[in-house]
């Protein structure tokens, strides 16, 4: 029996467990301190179809061996330049939604692929130095963000009148572009944003179905034994190249359905820390530094989340102070610290 | 790599210190700031950030490269002064007492990174960055919630009105410069703090003294090759977790340091930065993930700060906007880290190419017999 337990236990992963038990009995609490469960989901699932995409970037370069993706941001500059050149073109609706993408991909492969050769140089410390670059790209576009020629009246400061704002709003552009297209209204506090939860089975469903034809089952090859996989011929810098370009293509997208989702665009250091919450959450749904299947962002994605919209209502209702943030730089980077400890396994 | 030329290999070698001394070249008279004004700002700095920088010094000997987790060291020092703050024990007493507390926390928060770590071999960095953050949560748990309710805090000044957590800032005026201002020369214009220059080499003769005991060698060899310190016997762990607290300790030290020239205290903020900063000092110095020797760590203070004082000043002056500046000084900062983890870690994978290659070009030349380990040894 104790065995059983046991099998069942390091079957789901201990930290797993623990989390979503904490989760669960945050749900079964929330009634007796005021919180209403119905909202409480429902914001779960706003928040996962707005996140779910970052999540679901990293798992070509977690497949390839590049590691966790800390250098996220990269990706999420793309996107930033396809949203703002989009609002700067007065693109409306699903045009302006489409053309952001678009742009954001062409610089995202761009970048992806400058940032692929640079981690093939870097092979066996591609997490440290990708949290540098990326660190290094925001703080560089920080620079870029004031200098660059916008002149849209909707984005530039009001005053002075040269350099784009911190917060943009897409309110008028293509504001739940995604989330209002099949939108599902149970009652009057549950809506689920069906187009959004669409889209991102559409992303999901195009990288499994990657990973079956050959240039995915390479990938995996490269990622799970680099010397087996050249010797099988496979040219094992460029396939690593085209896993990075593929995270980095994917954040780009990420954080254009973010966007829509929140209804900003967030520019300047907003990007700085994003790629800590989108990995711990693939962390907690069960990947490892170098293993990852498409059910561990599903569960991730909702246990994060749920964390996040559980912890500030439901504690904050008992203890009477505000430890939400605290609570998720604990459980987020805990998380990744976690990750980082476990030795990594090396699989056949 | 064997035929590189001598002076490219030095090029490459010291790119970053090379780069920052043409940008101070190009920066420092742009600015239009004084020299006087400048030595007096590069050597309040230097007193300011020499003993933090110092702190990394040992766990790159033991082969950890940057400690990233020396903001641990910086949160204990800060605990600690908040306390002393909350005594109200001033001056001099003031600091010393608050590093005679500090450490016990320090060798706490050090031992449990260094344990962490070893944990994480191959990947120290990346993980010592993650668990800064980890432990932010904690101390934001501590200080945020923790002092006024669990810990006792009297001093009405520095809670929050809700009654417990500490304010975002806090005034250090009890211990404000203590130290800077004990002995303190005037050169030439040039404000010079004697009693904190002094403490600052006596780390500095502790560093050269240590690396030759025996706990030091130990340090070396785990740094060249952890398989062969413990074939000869060394406790890897155990050393690795020593160099890590050792550098803790340093770090609260050094926090607590700095915190007395600044004068302030920002609660929330103040260790966040102050890991990146001292490391890319470091590096700019010359430092790089495996080497790092104390003249790195002042021509890195010195470069570095120097570029950091004038930078907005030349940023205003060249385009009008100091936010330029202000934010090219936070580029530089991470840049310069990514440029140099990346250099440091492209030759280490070229280093281990060639090695490959040589192992199985002897591989190699043993299948063919005799000849071929004629051959092997000419190579050697």
């Amino acid at each position: 029996m104790k065995e059983k337990l046991q099998a069942v236990i390091s079957g789901i992963g201990l930290p797993r467990l623990l989390i979503g038990l904490f989760l669960v009995s945050l749900f079964v609490i929330a009634p007796f301190v005021g919180v209403r469960v119905d909202t409480s989901i429902n914001d779960v699932i706003a928040r996962f179809a707005m996140n779910a995409v970052l999540v679901l970037s990293l798992v070509p370069m977690i497949k390839s061996g590049c590691g966790l993706n800390f250098g996220l941001q990269l990706g999420v500059i793309a996107g930033l330049i396809g949203a703002v050149t989009s609002l700067e073109l007065k693109l409306i609706g699903l045009a302006g939604f489409l053309a952001a993408m678009g742009i954001a991909i062409f610089f995202a492969v761009i970048f992806g692929w400058l940032y692929g050769i640079l981690l093939n140089k870097v092979k066996g410390d591609e997490m440290v130095v990708a949290t540098y670059v990326g660190f290094s790209v925001v703080s560089l576009m920080c620079i870029m963000w004031l200098v660059l020629p916008y002149k849209s009246p909707d984005m530039i400061w009001a005053y002075g009148g040269s350099g784009l704002r911190t917060t943009i709003s897409v309110e008028d552009y293509w504001f739940h572009i995604l989330n209002d297209f099949l939108k599902i209204e149970l009652g009057s506090h549950i809506e689920i944003p069906t187009g959004a939860l669409l889209f991102f089975a559409l992303l999901a469903f195009i990288i499994w179905a990657f990973f079956r034809t050959k240039l995915g089952t390479a990938m995996e090859a490269v990622g799970s034994n680099p010397e087996y996989a050249r010797s099988c011929g496979i040219n094992v810098d460029r396939v690593r190249i085209v896993s990075v370009i593929m995270s980095t293509v994917y954040a780009a997208i990420g954080i254009i359905v973010y966007q829509q989702s929140f209804g900003f665009i967030q520019l300047y250091n907003g990007p700085l820390l994003m790629s800590f919450p989108a990995i711990a959450a693939i962390l907690l749904g069960g990947a490892s530094v170098n293993k990852v299947k498409i059910w561990n962002v599903v569960v991730g994605a909702v246990l994060f989340q749920g964390i996040l919209t559980m912890t500030p209502s439901v504690i904050n209702n008992i203890i009477q102070s505000d430890m939400s943030e605290t609570i998720r730089i604990i459980v987020s980077n805990g998380m990744i610290v976690y990750a980082l400890t476990r030795k990594m396994k090396v699989r056949a | 790599m064997k035929a590189m030329n001598p002076v490219l290999k030095a090029l490459i070698d010291y790119a970053v210190p090379i780069m920052f001394i043409l940008l101070v070249a190009v920066a420092a008279p742009l600015s239009g700031l004084s020299v006087e004004f400048l030595a007096n700002e590069v050597m309040m700095r230097l007193a300011r950030n020499s003993f933090l920088i110092l702190s990394l010094l040992i766990p790159v000997m033991a082969g950890m490269g940057m400690n990233f987790g020396m903001v641990l060291g910086a949160m204990a020092g800060e605990i600690v002064l908040i306390l002393i703050t909350d005594w109200r024990i001033v001056g001099i007493p003031g600091i010393l007492l608050a590093m005679l507390i500090s450490t016990p926390i320090a060798i706490v928060f050090g031992y449990f990174a260094g344990v962490v770590l070893n944990k994480a071999k191959g990947r120290e960095m990346v993980t010592g960055l993650m668990l800064g953050f980890f432990m932010n949560g904690v101390y934001q748990l501590i200080v945020l919630y923790g002092m006024g309710k669990v810990i006792p805090i009297t001093n009405k000044e520095i809670l929050l009105t809700r009654g417990y957590g500490i304010r975002n800032a806090i005034n250090l005026e009890g211990i404000r410069q203590s130290l800077d201002n004990l002995i303190k020369l005037n050169l030439f214009g040039v404000q010079v703090p004697v009693a904190t220059l002094l403490v600052i080499a006596a780390l500095c003769l502790f560093i050269i003294w240590f690396r030759r005991t025996k706990l030091g060698q130990d340090m070396r060899t785990v740094g060249q090759d952890m398989d062969i310190a413990r074939t000869v016997g060394i406790d890897v762990d155990r050393t690795r977790v020593v160099s890590i607290v050792i550098s803790t300790v340093l770090a609260s030290y050094g926090m607590i340091i700095f915190l007395q020239n600044m004068g302030t205290l920002n609660t929330y903020n103040s260790h966040e930065q102050i890991g990146f900063f001292c490391i890319a000092a470091l590096l700019v110095g010359g430092a790089s993930v495996a080497k790092a020797s104390i003249p790195n760590v002042f021509l890195g203070v010195i470069l570095f700060h120097t570029v950091f004082v004038v930078s907005p000043r030349a940023g205003a002056q060249l385009i009008g906007e100091a936010q330029l500046g202000e934010y090219f000084r936070v580029f530089i900062t991470y840049g310069v880290i990514a440029f140099s983890l990346a250099l440091y870690a492209w030759r280490r994978k070229v280093e281990r190419e060639n090695e490959r290659k040589k192992q199985m070009m002897l591989h190699r030349a043993a299948l063919q017999g005799k000849g071929g380990a004629g051959f092997a040894q000419a190579d050697r």
